[in-house]
């Protein structure tokens, strides 16, 4: 098998007649930080949603550890939707973890992280609240595992949805724009767990507004804008001077703001 | 001209097993049109455009019709085509269908007020479709479709009365019968009417308290 956990090859997503993405092929490495950043209306966010097939591309394919994610092509080249058992299968081995935290707020925390471990993967209540709570523990709120999402901050309820995603173990896991919802303040301690995950070498594919984590945690930086993947780079070669036109113009839009002093 | 409860309540052997009549085919009937109108629901939400295309046109036909003229052509009119029914049955399909009509619509409201990003992390979870729904869904809507469907409970019951009509024995034709019979009409009916308020407030009690229970995360304080 390749060094790839995810492998999208020639991907095109349009919504009408509008192409959100125009033939986006990226290879995410095993064990490092993929970060998509690029404007609003890039595409990057319709990418990973594709990687989770939470949105169904028009055409091309994502192959997931070496499996084909959502369609098979048969025989004769024509595409068919995979099976709901093994699309499940596939999509087992991908954590997601949303902008919104989509909590379940009629469960605790410890209910949250430990409902797919009892509903999916059938352990008893007992065993799965004790799986739940190592997780919990992982992102700091082994004392909030009775409370409410109603009842935690915006940046709680993320690690929470960040210890749910990784209840089921999976080997890879996906962010889409985890801190955009948060107060300022809140961001730094979901980027703190993030940044605990790709210490131990979780394979991860963060789409961010968060420019200085990327740089910084992140192996490899991928550039969109209007559906098209600009380039693919490490960190060190996008940011150094002289930089693409394109990114050049993105990123003053950042320092004009006075968003990141890091770059 | 006396009011004169004595002769109502010497019939109460009567009086009680219409009253019973009336609960079972309330209670029934309403958990049929709940059920009926939750598959409904979960059909349109499910089968794609054409089956919640089809769906639309018997909901809006139930809903435009009044529910006597329903029961009447069950009830008379299924016999043309072969369909004939005992007035028990008869009575108990049409309240159900009828009812099913607008919990279709309540149920079809609940599932849209989940945000659809709830069931997406269940979905990236390996939730199946089954579990989506009794573990997210229908928890999740819980709350905002008890009010409107102890709303149709309530309504149900009173429509019940109708089923009097085509001769099944509850509590608005055994009173109606026993009043006739004894002359004291005004009597059965000041009765009955106590007996279905005192139902419609015990459905609101039972809704409230629901309600109560599973708002606990709401109430939860930080």
């Amino acid at each position: 098998m390749s060094d790839n956990a995810i492998s999208v090859q020639h991907l095109v997503k349009r919504f009408g007649e509008t192409t959100v993405l125009d033939d986006i092929s990226l290879e995410i490495p095993r064990g490092q930080v993929s970060c998509l950043i690029g404007p609003s209306g890039s595409g990057k966010s319709t990418l990973l949603r594709c990687m989770a097939f939470l949105e169904e591309a028009t055409d091309g394919s994502i192959f997931i550890e070496g499996a084909p994610l959502g369609f098979v092509y048969d025989g004769a080249g024509k595409r068919q939707r995979q099976s709901a058992t093994e699309l499940r299968k596939v999509r087992s081995q991908i954590g997601m973890v949303f902008q919104q935290f989509n909590l379940w707020p009629h469960m605790t925390a410890l209910g949250n992280v430990s409902a797919a471990l009892r509903r999916v993967r059938k352990l008893s209540r007992a065993e799965a609240e004790e799986k739940a709570m190592v997780q919990l523990r992982k992102v700091g709120l082994e004392n909030r595992a009775g409370h409410y999402p109603s009842q935690l901050s915006g940046g709680q309820q993320q690690r929470v949805a960040i210890a749910r995603s990784l209840a089921l173990e999976p080997k890879i896991m996906l962010f889409d724009e985890p801190t955009s919802a948060l107060d300022p303040e809140l961001t730094g301690e979901v980027l703190n767990v993030m940044r605990g995950l790709a210490s131990e070498g979780m394979t991860m594919v963060v789409v961010t507004h968060e420019i200085g984590f990327a740089a910084t945690v992140g192996n490899q930086i991928s550039f969109l804008d209007q559906g098209k993947l600009l380039f693919t780079d490490a960190p060190s070669k996008v940011f150094a001077k002289p930089r693409h036109p394109r990114l050049e113009q993105f990123l003053d839009t950042y320092l004009d703001r006075g968003a990141s002093t890091l770059v | 001209m006396g009011f004169d409860f004595n002769v109502i309540l010497s019939k109460q052997d009567e009086l009680i097993s219409g009253i019973a009549m009336t609960i079972f085919v309330w209670v029934v009937g309403t958990f049929a049109a709940a059920l009926i109108g939750f598959i409904i629901a979960t059909a349109r939400r499910y089968g794609g455009v054409i089956v919640d295309k089809a769906l639309t046109v018997p909901i809006e036909v139930i809903r435009g019709t009044p529910f006597l003229v329903q029961l009447f052509l069950l009830y008379f009119g299924g016999p043309y085509i072969g369909l004939s029914l005992d007035a028990l049955p008869a009575g108990l399909i049409a309240l159900s269908i009828y009812g099913a009509a607008y919990f279709a619509e309540i149920f079809r409201a609940g599932y849209q007020s989940v945000p659809p990003g709830h069931v997406e992390a269940a979905e990236c979870l390996g939730f199946t479709r089954v579990q989506v729904i009794r573990n997210i869904l229908l928890p999740e809507m819980a709350l905002l479709v008890i009010p409107p469907s102890v709303n149709m409970a309530i309504i149900l019951l009173k429509e019940t009365a109708l089923l009097s009509l085509i001769t099944v024995p509850e509590m608005t034709m055994t009173a109606s019968a026993i009043g006739s019979q004894e002359y004291a009409f005004v009597e059965a009916m000041v009765l009955i009417a106590l007996v279905y308020w005192v139902l419609v407030e015990l459905a609101g009690v039972l809704g409230r308290f629901a309600e109560k229970k599973l708002s606990r995360y709401r109430l939860a304080k930080a």
